[in-house]
């Protein structure tokens, strides 16, 4: 009796505190400028990988907390990318912070369109709808190759400088820090969303739909809205990825994008949003070292590694280090 | 562990100069290397490294006693980005000289503006989309241009092979579109029709050929004009070519020397004699030049290896390269170097090439290829050459190039 009602204020101290900041929170960020000071050569590297975590937190959104399985989320990014460079190149548009919000809100739209119909399925079923809904832009920008660039790429983006300041430089020291700022505010945004009632709400249609429909949560609506917001974050990566490169070719719609970022989600772990920041460091650092040190074989020792990390780590490497933690726990006791 | 050789490839240049007291202060001279090495296309970027290599170990003599050190970065995908971080990285943290390579044209344009702010010369050994040496002062190509062969073999295909018209089936992307304009542009100049034009899908899956060729023979034009990715996209052509009696039915199948790449012209198959191609390179060229190229080739990656056309503009390209180092004496400056190549005039295995002092672009002969049996291998035979063609997109001012 003591025991059941000792483990029920334990649930609900963690309903009550689970939301609240912790100090080991700071440490991804405490980690991005150290990288900058220690490491300032490698920043190109760095915001490609920025880029790389808010693609995945965004992912993380619909697979890790609604559950929702997707194999297209690259059609998202490319939006973004896509109408973030054309406001550019087509429209001289190149005021960069209103262009990203312009972008956000295209790919949010399509999302929300596309979600109409494809929260409508699940399974397999959604997972072919998705990758298809990417196959088709892709389709789409190739044959109007007159207004993307098509395959040899949209070319003549240019951006101001940062609030008119900050220019570009040859060693995107510029782009990371810009990048980082929005990964700020795109994390404090989906940390409030998961921990919100609608995101617990979200958890609920992840881990049992019917009876979610029985206690009368709008099932359909809620997934709808997640997967808009996650297409709208997935732009907005698109997006600075357009004004970091600038340049777009059609692989950023390409089917490779759409399932490395998956692999990084799960290689971090998902439903947890720093499994985005783990997952992304850890396999673009690999990639990046593993290529270097042989261009010709690189892809074996990623491929490795994936393979090490689902077989011996199948919550990814967070989840990796709960279990050590949770023995370390248990030894100590 | 792989290979040591692959991690840097160190050579030695200046084993004379260890000989000789040739040079005073021997420099090493840094070239980033940006080509794709993974993936599905990676016998590219090794036909082009090897060929680079290859001329660095026969001819040590042309770096003027320096030492040239080579710095891969694998370029991936043609996707531009990973290039375009690859050229960042090598301008940035390793300090190149020269970059070199660049398999795809799109990553070539991603890192062209790079190669402006940060002030480093570029070869680009294969990318053929047109308009790249026009976006930076920087850019020199030693490879060829999509426009080079289609053009030409559109005013061929009308006044020597006496076709009035024609029907196009290209690989819906940009070097299948640039040939379909360069082919369409040079055969209507010279009074020739086209009277059809398909996309026949993307580059990396195979379709199936027999839909869009059914509908050409019903067309029934004098010529089958075809750009597809060599390989098994032009076996799976000259198949169908055959299984449909087009042949019989008095159309005459051509196309750019891509499609009959050295690499994979064996794979095609006996349909593929009697194929008709415009091109600038086939290792069965009986030249001095080439014949000892090939041998060496032969001698260095084994007797059933073959060089192909990205094997020679690796060759060619380290030759500029060669030319660049010796001219400046180790002291690379992009002005001087650009300089330097403007001019610049080489025997390659190919015949005699020259880079346009105004555009920077190859000049190089261009060669009718016919496909014929040589015992049990499948040969190249010259039938025609039209000799020193410029890029004619740009010297027609075509879309893009004349911008």
């Amino acid at each position: 009796m003591a025991d059941a009602t000792r483990a029920r204020e334990r649930a609900t101290a963690h309903v009550v505190t689970a939301h609240r900041w912790r100090w080991v929170e700071a440490a991804p960020w405490l980690v991005a400028t150290g990288a900058f000071f220690l490491l300032p050569d490698y920043m190109t590297l760095g915001t490609q990988i920025v880029i790389t975590v808010m693609f995945a937190l965004s992912l993380d959104l619909i697979l890790g907390f609604a559950g929702i399985i997707t194999l297209g989320h690259a059609a998202y990014f490319g939006v973004g990318a896509y109408a973030c460079g054309m406001l550019s190149a087509h429209l001289g548009w190149t005021e960069p912070v209103s262009a990203l919000f312009a972008a956000t809100l295209v790919a949010a739209f399509v999302g929300w369109l596309s979600g109409l119909v494809l929260m409508r399925y699940h399974g397999l079923t959604l997972l072919m709808l998705t990758l298809s809904v990417a196959i088709l832009l892709q389709q789409l920008a190739n044959t109007y190759s007159d207004f993307t660039g098509g395959f040899d790429g949209l070319t003549g983006i240019y951006f101001d400088p940062v609030f008119g300041v900050f220019e570009y430089d040859l060693w995107s020291h510029t782009h990371y820090w810009y990048a980082l700022a929005w990964l700020a505010v795109v994390f404090v945004v989906a940390r409030r969303i998961v921990y919100s009632p609608f995101g617990r709400s979200l958890v609920g249609i992840r881990e049992n739909a019917l009876r979610m429909h029985a206690v009368g949560a709008p099932v359909f609506r809620r997934q709808v809205a997640v997967y808009t917001v996650s297409a709208g974050i997935a732009g907005l990566s698109g997006a600075l990825f357009a004004q970091a490169n600038t340049f777009v070719t059609l692989d950023v719609l390409g089917f490779t994008r759409s399932g490395i970022i998956m692999i990084i989600l799960i290689l971090g772990g998902t439903g947890r949003l720093y499994g985005a920041f783990v997952g992304a460091i850890v396999y673009m650092v690999l990639e990046d070292e593993l290529s270097k040190l042989t261009p010709e074989f690189w892809e074996f020792g990623v491929g490795l590694a994936l393979v090490l990390v689902v077989l011996f780590a199948r919550n990814g490497i967070l989840g990796l280090l709960d279990r050590a933690r949770s023995l370390l726990a248990e030894r100590g006791r | 562990m792989v290979k040591q050789k692959s991690l840097r490839t160190l050579v030695a240049a200046a084993t004379a100069a260890l000989l000789l007291p040739a040079s005073a202060n021997a420099e090493t001279v840094k070239i980033g290397v940006v080509m794709t090495f993974s993936g599905g296309a990676a016998n590219f970027g090794k036909q082009i490294g090897q060929g680079m290599e290859l001329f660095m170990q026969e001819h040590p003599e042309a770096f003027g006693g320096h030492t040239v050190e080579l710095i891969k970065r694998d370029a991936k995908h043609p996707g531009g980005d990973v290039a375009k971080a690859a050229v960042r990285e090598l301008i940035t943290r390793e300090k190149v000289d020269m970059l070199a390579g660049f398999v795809f044209s799109p990553n070539a344009i991603a890192s062209a503006e790079l190669v402006t702010q940060g002030k480093v010369p570029m070869v680009v050994m294969n990318a053929g989309t047109a308009w790249i040496t026009k976006l930076s002062p920087y850019i020199a190509r030693v490879s060829f241009t999509m426009w080079q062969s289609g053009h030409p073999m559109g005013t061929y295909a009308k006044e020597t092979l006496g076709c009035e018209t024609a029907a196009v089936g290209y690989t819906d992307y940009p070097p299948g579109k640039d040939s379909l304009n360069a082919f369409q542009t040079g055969f209507e100049a010279a009074g020739g029709k086209v009277v059809d034009a398909i996309p026949m899908g993307g580059p990396r899956e195979v379709p199936d050929f027999t839909p869009f060729f059914q509908r050409v023979k019903d067309a029934a034009p004098d010529c089958l004009y075809v750009f597809v990715p060599s390989g098994n996209h032009a076996g799976a052509v000259t198949k169908t070519f055959a299984d449909l009696g087009m042949r019989d039915a008095g159309i005459q199948l051509i196309g750019p020397g891509d499609i009959t790449q050295d690499t994979e012209l064996q794979g095609m198959g006996d349909d593929a004699v009697g194929l008709v191609t415009m091109h600038h390179y086939s290792a069965d060229y009986d030249t001095p030049q080439n014949q000892a190229f090939v041998s060496a080739w032969k001698a260095a990656y084994g007797a059933d290896s073959t060089p192909d056309f990205m094997a020679v503009a690796g060759w060619d390209g380290m030759a500029a390269i060669a030319h660049v180092v010796k001219t400046l004496d180790g002291e690379i400056d992009a002005d001087a170097a650009m300089e330097a190549l403007a001019g610049w005039t080489f025997e390659s295995p190919r015949g005699p090439i020259m880079i346009d002092p105004e555009t920077r672009d190859i000049v190089h002969d261009e060669h009718v290829h016919e496909v014929v049996k040589d015992g049990d291998r499948l040969k190249i035979k010259v039938i025609d050459s039209i000799a020193q063609v410029k890029d004619p997109c740009k010297a027609l001012k075509i879309g893009k190039c004349g911008e």
